[in-house]
């Protein structure tokens, strides 16, 4: 009834192919932009930013990322956590050699940073394919996390192998270190998560997003219809690792404040943004937002529910947290094995008819 | 339905999170009770609650106010132990004690900006001992870099004042903990002209083949170790197996407890550590923590680690944290003290050994005293040997102090770049 198409015309080609065909699904978009960037602002605080609200936001942008190599292009990745830190760590290098760079400047030259590591890494995606793939990426986790914990260059010398992110600020407002305020933190976060995803809606309906999803879905047929295989596994590999780069330099420098390579991006990160994109559905950006919120959102309102509501031992919450999370993943991937994307997707199809349903 | 009730348990949480019941003195608990290092984690937590159970039910609270707990799960992931000081922070915390480095690195920063004092008791940032940078952070009584100093006092006593031509190797938990004694090693190494070697081994810290395959190869006189949780037992074993000499194995006091070498069995008879403290159930204060914790029930946890190096140490943890409490009440005339007041309490701490003796536990830790300069107390520690035939630690030394002139050298340098670095003024809060 109120989700339908009929009546709404389109009367040229822009407005044929936009993102939200629909004017109910493109008013709840901006409806929920609006409510983002004027209406969360006002509310939030401390605990809900720092807990819930930011490391969602991050971690929307390396699912994204991870998305696009994996559920567009088809190449399987496990140095998802090893990219994380190449921007960490490229931020970090960046902040503290160039002190009056603008942390905006340094987050995207970390995600370039990665981007050039993500090609390099991804060259031999060219060769193998599948599990011998993810094989590869994982060499790539260990041997960027060993580089990290064992070249004092990369985190100046300090004596601990700590790297901390100093105090930074966006027109007057810090961001980073420990004076940033719930909001400007959120805002920043916020900012990149809306600029990752639009470029990743974009690109992937564009020439390179049907040149790799063509790779994923039969790679000899691709090239024979002259698609690049060199340049379209290259491409993915070079736009995921630049967005899960930017995610990691936002994870150390806003989020974490200070971090270890070994501790903060281990292989348990790659898992991590790994199920976030099974969960969340394979080859969709809502998907990305679904599985973060799913794997972010999800344990720490478990926790809040049973230790802070319910009042039962720390110990004993955390282990139902990993058991109750566990199982909803079986349950989900059991009702719907395409992702909470796909359920996402059932539920609108049968919207469009309700509440009259042939 | 279902929904309206969980979002209803939802609103009502976040309302609960919100106000602080008046006239309590809140002592939260950053523990970790699940994961690889739960081993360490669960000793410590329980000691910690059962001392302020004590001081609860006993003495009624600290100058009449009752002390309120709370406990935050970490499992020593600082991901989530900063979610857990976002949830606690607005609940005028008194003292904030992670026991973990990594979470210690992160939350240095945010205490400062948000007025809360936060102990570290012999981990944590070392530089912290320099209390004009670091106002806001303790790590009284001990640290990583006394600690380090001492075992090699203690090697210089035992090889007639020289290690020349000596082999040390440091087994370290890969992480900014096990890290942090490198830099004193290495100083250490000039002086008196031994050979180091440090071997990292990754977290966990199940996975030791190889490094002990290098300590085969090295033959290192003597081994140290900085280890934590399941990398304890896994080290001695492995020590065991390749008959490695136990009296020359000595680990930091994070890996000298029960959890550590009972897995082990007889191989761990004669392994080392060092101690901060005493440890065991002799002391006056166990008749107390009998009558008014334990046979009522009242205890953490199961109740089984009572009397273990750890439980000894969240013990003693918590009881710094009274007497910091009450030096506070007494400095500022007010029973419920505020964390800004706590500050000022731990940093004019004095722990004397009639105080301890009054406290009933005589000869427990070292007496020391806390001033602006110096948070870092005494620096001094003992040496503990494990007798794996009667299942006990023995201490086989007296207090060995450590190297502080190098030491506080050190620390001013490290301290001054934090400073540099933060854009931080060095000065005392009072």
């Amino acid at each position: 009834m109120l989700y339908r198409e009929a009546g709404d015309f389109k009367t040229s080609y822009v407005a044929d192919s936009q993102t939200f065909p629909i004017k109910f699904d493109r008013f709840g978009y901006y409806a929920i932009l609006a409510i983002a960037f004027l209406g969360i602002p006002l509310v939030i605080n401390d605990y809900w930013a720092n807990s819930i609200v930011v490391p969602f936001l991050i971690y929307t942008i390396a699912a994204l990322g991870l998305n696009i190599l994996i559920g567009y292009c088809g190449q399987l990745s496990l140095g998802t956590g090893a990219f994380m830190a190449v921007g960490a760590y490229g931020s970090y290098k960046l902040m503290t050699a160039f002190p009056e760079l603008n942390i905006i400047f340094v987050i995207i030259a970390a995600g370039v940073i990665t981007a050039g590591v993500g090609v390099l890494f991804g060259l031999p995606s060219l060769r193998i394919k599948g599990f011998y793939l993810a094989v590869a990426t994982l060499a790539a986790q260990f041997f960027l996390i060993w580089l990290f914990t064992r070249q004092a260059w990369f985190y100046n010398y300090s004596p601990t192998g700590m790297i901390s992110a100093p105090t930074r600020e966006v027109f007057g407002f810090p961001v980073t270190g420990p004076r940033a305020s719930a909001v400007s933190m959120y805002m920043i976060c916020l900012c990149f998560l809306v600029a990752s995803a639009w470029l990743a809606r974009n690109l992937t309906r564009g020439t390179l997003g049907r040149q790799w999803m063509a790779i994923r879905d039969m790679d000899i047929a691709a090239e024979i219809i002259g698609v690049n295989p060199l340049m379209a596994k290259l491409t993915a590999f070079a736009v995921s690792s630049f967005l899960i780069g930017i995610s990691g330099a936002l994870l150390f420098t806003v989020y974490l404040g200070a971090a270890e390579a070994g501790e903060a991006f281990g292989i348990d990160k790659s898992f991590l943004v790994l199920f976030m994109v099974i969960i969340g559905g394979l080859g969709s950006i809502f998907g990305a937002f679904a599985g973060a919120a799913f794997l972010i959102v999800g344990p720490v309102m478990l926790k809040l529910l049973l230790v802070n509501t319910l009042g039962w031992p720390t110990d004993l919450a955390a282990h139902l947290e990993i058991m109750i999370i566990g199982a909803l993943i079986l349950v989900f991937l059991i009702v719907e094995p395409h992702g909470i994307a796909a359920l996402w997707r059932t539920i609108k199809e049968k919207l469009r008819l309700w509440p009259f349903p042939y | 339905m279902k929904m309206t009730k969980l979002a209803v348990a939802f609103t009502a949480t976040m309302l609960a999170a919100g106000p602080t019941l008046a006239e309590t003195l809140h002592f939260p608990s950053l523990s970790y009770r699940t994961g690889p290092f739960a081993a360490g984690g669960i000793p410590f937590a329980d000691g910690y609650s059962d001392y302020l159970t004590l001081i609860n039910e006993r003495d009624g609270g600290i100058g009449g106010v009752p002390i309120r707990q709370t406990e935050c799960e970490t499992a020593y992931n600082t991901e989530r132990g900063v979610e857990c000081y976002q949830s606690i922070r607005g609940d005028n915390p008194l003292v904030i004690q992670p026991l973990s480095t990594g979470i210690t690195y992160q939350l240095i920063p945010r205490t400062m900006e948000d007025g809360i004092p936060m102990h570290t008791m012999g981990y944590g940032r070392t530089s912290a001992v320099n209390g004009e940078v670091f106002n806001w952070t303790f790590n009284y009584p001990g640290t990583y870099w006394d600690g380090a100093s001492v075992i090699i006092n203690y090697l210089l006593g035992e090889n007639d004042g020289s290690l020349e031509g000596k082999k040390i190797a440091l087994l370290y938990h890969n992480s900014a903990y096990g890290r942090e004694p490198i830099p004193t090693l290495e100083r250490l190494a000039e002086r008196h002209g031994y050979q180091f070697l440090s071997i990292g081994v990754d977290s966990p810290g199940q996975e030791q083949g190889s490094q002990w395959l290098q300590i085969r190869r090295e033959r290192p006189d003597y081994v140290l170790m900085w280890g934590w949780g399941v990398m304890n037992p896994t080290a001695i074993q492995e020590a065991a197996n390749i008959r490695f000499p136990m009296e020359n194995f000595i680990g930091v006091w994070w890996s000298g407890s029960q959890q550590d070498v009972r897995p082990v069995g007889q191989g761990a008879h004669g392994y080392k550590a060092l101690a901060m403290h005493g440890t065991g159930t002799n002391y006056p204060i166990y008749e107390d923590m009998q009558r008014y914790v334990i046979e009522p029930g009242k205890y953490a946890g199961t109740g089984e680690e009572v009397g273990t190096v750890l439980y000894s140490r969240g013990m003693y943890a918590a009881m710094l944290a009274v007497e910091a409490a009450k030096k506070a009440q007494e400095i500022h005339g007010v029973a419920a003290i505020t964390p800004a007041m706590m500050r000022d309490g731990m940093a004019n701490l004095e722990i004397t050994e009639e105080l301890m003796a009054e406290l009933g536990l005589p000869n427990f830790g070292p007496a020391f005293s806390v001033s602006c300069q110096n948070h870092g107390g005494s620096g001094a520690a003992m040496i503990q040997q494990w007798d794996a035939n009667a299942g006990e630690w023995n201490l086989i030394t007296d207090w060995i102090e450590s190297d502080r002139d190098m030491i506080m050298e050190m620390v001013m340098e490290d301290s001054a770049a934090f400073a540099a670095e933060n854009n931080i003024e060095p000065s005392c809060l009072n």
